[in-house]
């Protein structure tokens, strides 16, 4: 077999991003006690959005920005759906999804086969150049560098600000932060939010750098993918990234095994990464201590200040 | 309920009939499209050949078209309803509308239909394809003259025998002036998944290949090519747009001669079910402008070869030619038949690997 | 300021009002979201809602309706008991995958047999196809705690795998050019699910449909499970004191919404698709979701809401053809609707009012 491990890994953090940063978005709104299914939708009209928007500008950083925005105020329905009219979490989530996947191709409709202006990779004063260490670690885009970057800034949000921690209050019990005068609904808008910002970004990292072109249903699912990374994350910031590059890599191994003439049929190397995530899923849910230790306890319950 | 039958047969007659006493004023054309026409490829080469019967014809035609129709019942929906809505010629441009057209066609007998890469014919439908091989033999030999580590990237879509006709006449073309050239192919099992396209071109460059060609719809190949400043070939469309240094040559769908001869005919009245298969010559099979990192004499061949494909002095599949497990096939000079093309489902030697099965 | 007041009891009239509302919003925010894509919107909604029943060609629209909304309303009435309790199973599009191959393998398997017992042991196949599909989430539920919402739909991905796997291997036409399809059904009269009256689309899984209706309303307000599900929804603990298992409750649910959902898969393989293909599944399990909702869980609700979402599809068709507008505007389409009722669905247990600022 003829695969070059460090081409591989390169690949795989660049396969892995778009889910790091939804999964990042979607850990700070479960901690905050609310489980948004709606991630597939919130990535797509940020993938579109963004495409849209890089086109028009020719930046790609407009890009970005705009996916951001494009997430949040999608995600914002969301919010108001389950925050002011007490809608039901699982539907709400599903409604944006559908949604928001036919908002998007409907947005995209005549934006197929366009091409986008293209990002430009992150010079390190040669730092690329280090056989092995180099194209792994220091040949990649921005956005690459700021998914590290927002995990590790999530980390620190929830581990040592009194914002993280009032955060965590009302996803444990959002009635207790109520009675502390914690104003909950707005905690939990802002929330979703942020998280509809990341997921936005992450799917305008597919339309801008990892294909880079836009196509309706792009995300393929990938939007489930970081929801289930979330959970086997333990809502951990830093297993996110561990998570993200596991699936990630899977994906990538498989194709590769395909070119290199391995012959195992495609459909079920192509299953691989959804088997992996329930078997991980399975193995962290399985131990009920550490599970039940982390998930907010609060997560899916509706709110209402006067029940 | 026999009732209900012979009021439908009716009802469908004399909306057929209105359709026929229509065709002396305006006649009408649907299409079916099996993808977008924004994707630059299969779909989109179609609606440039709809766009040809426009100008070709005027007013005298009314064109309609429905994009994205997935195989099945839905389509058979669609055709029934530009049927019923006065369509004299439906042209359903993917393998997978075979049955449905049929169907259809049973139901409106004084409506042709024009199924695309089927092989199933009825009084009213017509059968055609294009001899894509002939194009992947010119860039089979462009590709043999230019990779430099003599590995060629093949994305695949599905293990039918089109695909497999097209991988076979490309190696083939690439090994008679390369005797070292290697192929590695992937398959991603659709036409169109640009994000799936893009991922199976970057695994194929990382396992060496430095020129690429696809079966498939989108540009994504052609982009990541770009990128990695590898060489390229457009895929039923130029593509030069998506990879102006990637691409060496293309092979375009010309569907417009086919389909502005076949709306001639039906308002000329002579239109017969009739089974094509046209290649270069009759222009159905275009191949895209040489880039100029080509070599002047590679250039010149290969104009030689697209000739001589299109004269008949060459064809694709000319023994001496083994099969993948040895055996022989063609022996020196034989040409292979249109039945075992159209059937396919063989490597020739020298391919490494399996079919999927 | 609008406060949001809770009512004593949940008002019924807004039950039944709340989904017209919401269509009622969609059909006018669909308006105008044409009216911006530069179409008339009265004759878009038109072309979507009218046309498909009452138009020039209805006659052959109506028959499509039905075909459309048949495993829809089978897919979403077992999904409700499952949603009722409080158990999602989203992952149906795998169910329905797996039943239509599991069944059409088996029928493949006796071809050409020319036996009665072809087609009910599809439909039993089938059924059973979807049933394992969805108890693997319930086994994983029970057994490791794991979330089936995430579980029931990483399996609908695996289960498009196979169905890939399968049709391009195992169950491929011999026949068929190497294309990756099975045989078709069509051509197999013993499995053949064709319309019992031309031109009317009732085939067997529409006459199965009506009477799962009836059952599963017979069963959610005259059985025992029916009136365990509603308490383990609305009550949870009393639900466990009062002797329901929650373990049963997943493994029934599951089961028997994936049992429907393969079921539903069978009919619509055997019947519409015709075949065995890459291209088989098109998203009725994830549309049955937003029929489960729009119906308020209910049987005769979910009946209704089956229609009226086949009627959009149809439509959509209709507006793809005639105005020229992209397939996905029916897609904003649908998830408006679901959007609005859950909107709208607060109305139900709170009452809007306008209170004065500067209240003491």
């Amino acid at each position: 077999m003829d695969i070059s491990i460090v081409s591989l890994i390169a690949t795989l953090i660049v396969a892995a991003t778009p889910i790091l940063l939804a999964a990042t978005g979607e850990l700070i709104v479960e901690k905050a006690g609310v489980l948004n299914l709606g991630v597939e939708g919130m990535m797509i009209v940020g993938a579109i959005s963004g495409f849209i928007a890089a086109v028009n500008t020719s930046s790609p950083f407009m890009g970005f920005v705009m996916a951001a925005v494009a997430g949040a105020i999608l995600s914002y329905l969301f919010a108001i759906l389950t925050q002011v009219l007490l809608a039901n979490q699982v539907a709400s989530g599903l409604a944006l999804t559908l949604f928001g996947l036919g908002l998007a191709a409907l947005m995209g409709n005549s934006y197929s086969g366009v091409k986008p202006p293209s990002t430009p990779k992150m010079e390190w004063f040669g730092l690329a150049d280090i056989p092995v260490v180099g194209p792994i670690l220091f040949n990649h885009d921005l956005m690459v560098y700021f998914s590290i970057f927002l995990v590790f800034a999530v980390w620190v949000f929830l581990k040592f600000t009194r914002g993280g921690l009032i955060l965590r209050a009302v996803g444990e019990n959002h009635d207790a932060a109520h009675a502390l005068g914690y104003k909950v609904v707005r905690i939990r808008v802002l929330a979703i939010l942020f998280g509809g910002a990341c997921a936005g970004l992450g799917g305008a990292y597919l339309s801008l750098i990892r294909v880079p072109q836009w196509t309706e249903g792009m995300t393929a699912g990938a939007g489930w993918i970081a929801l289930a990374i979330v959970v086997f994350a333990s809502w951990k910031p830093w297993r996110l990234v561990l998570g993200a590059y596991l699936f990630g890599g899977v994906t990538i191994l498989q194709l590769n095994l395909q070119a290199s003439g391995v012959d195992i049929p495609v459909s079920y190397l192509s299953m691989a990464p959804y088997l992996v995530t329930i078997l991980v899923l399975v193995i962290m849910s399985a131990d009920r201590t550490r599970a039940s230790l982390n998930a907010p306890a609060s997560l899916g319950k509706i709110f209402h200040a006067s029940s | 309920m026999k009732l209900l039958k012979t009021l439908m047969a009716g009802a469908a007659l004399v909306v057929g009939l209105g359709g026929m006493a229509q065709a002396q004023e305006k006649t009408k054309i649907g299409f079916v499209y099996v993808g977008p026409v924004g994707d630059f490829g299969w779909s989109y080469e179609h609606d440039q050949g709809r766009q040809a019967v426009e100008a070709e014809f005027g007013d005298k035609v009314e064109t309609m078209y429905v994009e994205s129709v997935p195989e099945g019942a839905d389509s058979e929906r669609v055709m029934t309803q530009m049927a019923l809505d006065g369509a004299d010629l439906i042209f359903t441009t993917s393998f997978g509308y075979m049955d449905p057209t049929i169907n259809v066609a049973k139901k409106f007998p004084n409506v042709k239909f024009e199924h695309a890469t089927g092989y199933k014919q009825a009084e009213n439908v017509s059968t055609y394809s294009a001899r894509f091989y002939e194009g992947r033999t010119v860039i089979g030999h462009i590709a043999g003259n230019m990779t430099k580590t003599n590995t060629i990237g093949y994305i695949a879509s599905f293990p039918i025998p089109e695909v497999i006709r097209g991988i076979n006449a490309a190696y083939i073309a690439a090994k008679k002036v390369n005797p070292d050239v290697k192929m590695k192919i992937v398959w991603v099992y659709t036409w169109f998944d640009p994000g799936k396209e893009a991922d199976a071109a970057t695994a194929l460059i990382e396992q060496g290949a430095d020129v690429i060609m696809q079966h498939t719809d989108s540009p994504a190949a052609m982009t990541i090519a770009e990128e990695k400043g590898i060489y390229a070939f457009g895929q039923a469309s130029d593509m030069k747009q998506f990879g102006p240094n990637a691409r060496l040559s293309s092979i375009i769908d010309n569907w417009s001669p086919y389909y502005i001869a076949r709306t001639q005919a039906v308002m000329d009245g002579t239109w017969t079910s009739t089974a094509t298969w046209d290649g270069i010559a009759p222009g159905m099979v275009g191949i895209g402008d040489f880039s100029d990192n080509i070599p002047a004499d590679v250039q010149a061949s290969a104009t030689a070869l697209k000739d001589a494909l299109a004269s008949g002095a060459t064809h694709s599949f000319t023994g001496p030619l083994n099969k993948q497990d040895g055996s022989v096939w063609l022996a020196e000079g034989e040409t292979a038949d249109d039945g075992t093309l159209a059937g396919m489902n063989f490597y020739v030697e020298g391919i490494e690997g399996d079919v999927p099965q | 300021m609008i406060r949001l007041e809770l009512r004593t009891d949940p008002s019924r009239a807004m039950v039944a009002l709340t989904p017209l509302l919401a269509v009622l919003a969609t059909m006018i925010v669909g308006g105008l979201l044409f009216a911006t894509m530069g179409k008339n919107p009265f004759e878009a909604i038109r072309m979507i809602f009218w046309d498909p029943l009452f138009g020039e060609f209805a006659f052959y629209y109506r028959g499509q309706i039905l075909i459309k909304a048949a495993p829809l309303i089978m897919i979403a009435l077992g999904l409700s008991f499952g949603f009722r309790a409080g158990i999602w199973n989203i992952g149906a599009e795998g169910q329905f995958i797996m039943g239509a191959v599991i069944g059409g393998a088996t029928g493949l398997a006796l071809y050409p047999l020319d036996s009665f017992i072809v087609f009910p042991l599809m439909i039993v196949m089938g059924a059973f196809g979807g049933f394992v599909w969805g108890m693997i989430p319930a086994f994983l539920k029970i057994k490791f705690n794991a979330n089936e919402i995430l579980v029931s739909l990483m399996l609908v991905y695996v289960a498009i795998n196979f169905l890939s796997g399968m049709v391009t291997g195992v169950l491929r036409n011999p026949e068929g050019f190497n294309f990756p399809e099975s045989r078709s059904f069509q051509n197999f009269p013993a499995a053949n699910n064709a319309e019992l009256w031309a031109g009317t689309g009732i085939h067997w899984g529409v006459l199965m449909t009506l009477g799962l209706v009836i059952a599963a309303y017979l069963m959610l307000t005259r059985h025992i499970f029916g009136f365990n599900i509603r308490l383990a929804g609305q009550a949870p603990r009393a639900a466990k004191f009062a002797g329901v298992s929650p373990n049963k409750m997943i493994a029934i649910c599951l089961g028997l919404s994936g049992a429907l959902a393969g079921m539903a898969g069978l009919f619509e393989v055997t019947g519409p698709a015709g075949k065995l293909s890459t291209t088989f599944p098109v998203g009725y399990g994830f549309t049955a979701i937003i029929v489960a909702f729009l119906g308020r869980l209910h049987p005769v609700g979910i009946l209704l809401a089956g229609l009226l979402l086949a009627v959009t599809y149809v439509g959509g068709d209709i507006i793809q053809s005639k105005l020229s507008l992209p397939k996905a505007s029916i897609q904003v389409f649908q998830g408006m609707l679901l959007f609005f009722l859950l909107a709208v669905d607060v109305l139900v247990n709170f009452r809007i009012r306008f209170a004065k600022r500067g209240r003491a």
